[in-house]
């Protein structure tokens, strides 16, 4: 047979979805008398360097406790999200689990996360309150810890900047100005290109212009993606793309690391990581680029959207929910913990404390032209316009994937392709049996 | 003196049901039993109650039919399968075609390193899927591609491969780049397995090699011709590396661009398994039709050949 490759690769992921359960099996705690003797808990992550993390933990607070935690690593994002929902099918979820923000929902639906109001005591204050307003899905319930958060900004070439006479946008009618002016000097190169492969980034946007897209009142979740203000933010990026003064293709191919790498396109809408993701794409700039705040829709506003971001939280099968709750929170309030996390992990921490200090003294290596890039990194992860997440948010992501990537492809209209994104979050949650109301 | 007897009677009657035993277990436990707990899932679907927040919000119900329909009025399913089809017309007879004629000119008398050509046609079938989709992509990408670079110093027109029509050559150029060397290899095996005497009788009769290969060589290899066809479809029809490893670099591939990555998407990316299930059932029937309706045709006309072969 030709291709039963292909089948290997659908048998593969079908089996690493049933493995869960048997990698659960192996980890959950075996010991089920919870109260004073130890501890066993697993944790499933995917931030690099977690087991040093876990080892300081281990070795110290963990040890007084008799709590042990051991690091399983994984996928990240939403294959993350299904290997723990097919998990707990099988209720065998691991104790805690790493989850961003907007995959919580789902998994509370799903009966996936302990509430752990009672266990984390008073961490609120150390989280800003958009952040941890994530975590409490608007009830009185907490269903995980912040740990890294992903606040938006704008990067762009200094040095091309100013070759080409541009000035950095504050607006976001400004950055269209700027689109067009490079346009015209430099015919070949592009401002930056629309992307329809990481919804992420479009949430952000529509979250910094205003959009709550699920809300819950009354027993009813309220969808309200085709709403006004990501109307305007669909309708800003569509006109450029139809324009021809931004790129359309998408973002993280080979094509797109040359385009950076080469100058061939000056700049990028991104978030606090950036610095990461721009060291491997583009290694050559290093030290050409420079970041300042998002563009805003009106020169009085100063608000950013988040890309990105996760928290840790305890499942419902865990047998140690207690321990578990401790554990997550040191892991995102302790100095030592998330300095850590900081250094091996490379996130940016939700904790406001952490964000000035210990590893954001300095500014990040790709940034060494930026003295004071994480003050102000914080500055503007202070204006983070409170996000609202519902339980199908990978349905209007995909759905924003495929819509907004033939609309791009076409330059045709963006307003049809995020009606198309409504509609079919609401049939799949109507479908689900969810009472929607519009 | 009986008893060895009888012992030996019973021994030889229950010998063959010993013997189909191992392959029935396995059969039941890994074919049978996960195909009928998917249908069976195709037959339930989640119910949630309210904001479908906190405990027991969640149950599972019987759904009738409802994902079969839900799948047949799916749009998208549909231009699925179109799509494919599409692409499955580009590759069949590309990669038979292809097959075929490197089988024969490997086969015939005046070839020149034929070990080292045979193994340089199979050689693409041992990458797997993934690597070549991606090596493929790289390729297909105008700023990172070497042939776009000499294509651009010659002032030659740079189509884009990733986009519309193009798409689909480019989707099955790499089917038929890592798939024709194996059906060359089958192929080729059994034109091997063709009787001299067959040829010495051509020859005698002053065929020439294009005679010989057309005449005589093509309808006796025409049983693997079927075979590779049959396979063929099949691999078709669970087209899936090639557009998922795609995917990332153009917006021309969506997630449901083959019924199995909708099938794929529903389950893993939406967590609706119930969904795919039904999706999956319905797949696999058209799957069972087209190949099983395929061979029959084939069988027929071979039947029939050789009745007129006979009343000749």
């Amino acid at each position: 047979m030709p291709h039963t490759k292909r089948r290997r690769l659908v048998t593969t992921a079908l089996s690493v979805a049933l493995g869960a359960t048997t990698l659960a099996a192996c980890g959950s705690g075996d010991d089920s008398t919870s109260g004073s003797g130890p501890v066993s808990l697993t944790y499933w992550t995917w931030t690099p360097g977690m087991d040093k993390v876990v080892d300081l933990w281990n070795k110290g607070p963990g040890r007084k406790d008799r709590i042990t935690v051991t690091v399983k690593k994984q996928a990240s994002g939403d294959t993350l999200v299904t290997k723990i929902l097919t998990a707990h099918k099988a209720k065998k979820a691991p104790d805690l689990v790493q989850a961003e923000y907007q995959a919580l929902p789902t998994l509370v639906s799903n009966d996936a996360l302990a509430d752990i109001s009672q266990q984390v005591g008073d961490i609120k204050g150390k989280f800003a309150d958009g952040v941890w307003q994530q975590t409490t899905l608007g009830t009185k319930a907490v269903y995980a810890v912040p740990q890294d958060i992903g606040p938006m900004m704008f990067y762009y070439r200094a040095d091309l900047f100013e070759k080409y006479g541009l000035t950095v946008p504050t607006t976001w009618e400004q950055f269209a100005q700027t689109a067009r002016q490079l346009k015209k000097k430099a015919p070949d190169k592009d401002l930056t290109t629309f992307s329809a492969n990481d919804s992420g980034l479009f949430a952000g946007l529509a979250q910094q212009a205003g959009a709550r897209w699920w809300t819950a009142s009354g027993g009813k979740w309220k969808v309200a993606i085709d709403d006004t203000a990501t109307r305007k933010v669909a309708a800003f990026w569509g006109g450029l793309v139809k324009e021809g003064v931004i790129d359309n293709q998408p973002m993280y191919t080979p094509a797109w690391n040359k385009a950076l790498d080469t100058g061939k396109q000056l700049a990028w809408v991104s978030a606090v990581w950036a610095p990461g993701t721009l060291a491997t794409a583009a290694p050559d700039t290093k030290g050409k680029w420079a970041m300042a705040p998002l563009p805003q829709w009106s020169a009085t506003e100063d608000v950013t959207g988040s890309w990105g971001g996760s928290s840790t939280a305890v499942t419902t099968d865990s047998a140690h929910k207690e321990a578990a709750a401790k554990f997550a929170a040191w892991l995102n309030t302790d100095h030592d913990a998330l300095n850590a996390l900081a250094k091996d992990g490379g996130i940016y921490p939700a904790s406001t404390s952490a964000q000035l200090s210990g590893a954001f003294s300095n500014p990040p290596d790709y940034f060494s032209n930026q003295a004071d890039f994480y003050t102000r990194a914080a500055d503007i992860a202070k204006t983070t316009a409170p996000s609202a997440w519902g339980p199908n948010v990978n349905v209007a992501y995909t759905s924003f994937n495929d819509a907004f990537g033939s609309a791009a492809k076409n330059k045709s209209d963006f307003a049809a392709a995020l009606k198309k994104m409504q509609d079919d979050t609401v049939a799949d949650m109507k479908k689900q049996g969810f009472e929607v109301s519009r | 003196m009986t008893s060895p007897a009888r012992r030996r009677s019973y021994g030889v009657k229950g010998a063959p049901y010993t013997f189909l035993l191992p392959a029935s277990l396995l059969f039941v436990l890994f074919f049978a039993l996960p195909i009928g707990y998917a249908v069976f899932l195709s037959f339930r679907k989640v119910h949630v109650s309210g904001l479908g927040l906190g405990a027991n919000a969640r149950s599972e119900v019987w759904a009738g039919f409802a994902n079969y329909t839900e799948a047949f009025k799916d749009s998208e399913l549909l231009h699925g399968a179109l799509r494919v089809l599409g692409y499955g017309c580009i590759v069949v007879p590309v990669m038979l075609g292809l097959a075929l004629l490197f089988a024969l000119m490997l086969d015939s008398e005046k070839v020149r390193f034929a070990p080292f050509t045979r193994l340089a046609v199979f050689l693409p079938y041992a990458i797997p899927g993934v690597v070549a989709a991606l090596l493929w992509g790289f390729l297909y990408l105008p700023s990172v591609s070497p042939f776009y670079y000499v294509l651009a110093k010659l002032h030659l027109p740079q189509p884009n491969l990733l986009d519309g029509g193009p798409l689909y050559l480019a989707l099955s150029n790499i089917a038929v780049w890592g798939g024709t060397g194996f059906n060359m290899i089958v192929i080729y095996t059994s034109l091997r397995s063709i009787p001299a005497e067959v040829y010495e009788a051509a020859k005698l009769d002053g065929a020439t090699p294009l005679q010989t290969a057309l005449k005589i060589k093509i309808p006796m290899v025409a049983p693997s011709l079927v075979l590779t066809f049959f396979f063929s479809i099949i691999a078709t029809l669970q087209v899936f590396n090639e557009p998922t490893t795609l995917k990332p670099l153009t917006n021309s591939v969506n997630t449901t661009w083959s019924p199995l990555m909708k099938v794929y998407q529903d389950a893993f990316g939406r967590n609706d398994i119930y969904s795919a299930a039904a999706e999956s059932t319905l797949i696999a029937l058209a799957t069972l039709l087209l190949s099983f309706g395929f061979l029959r045709a084939a069988n027929r006309r071979n039947t029939r050949d050789v009745s007129e072969g006979d009343a000749r």
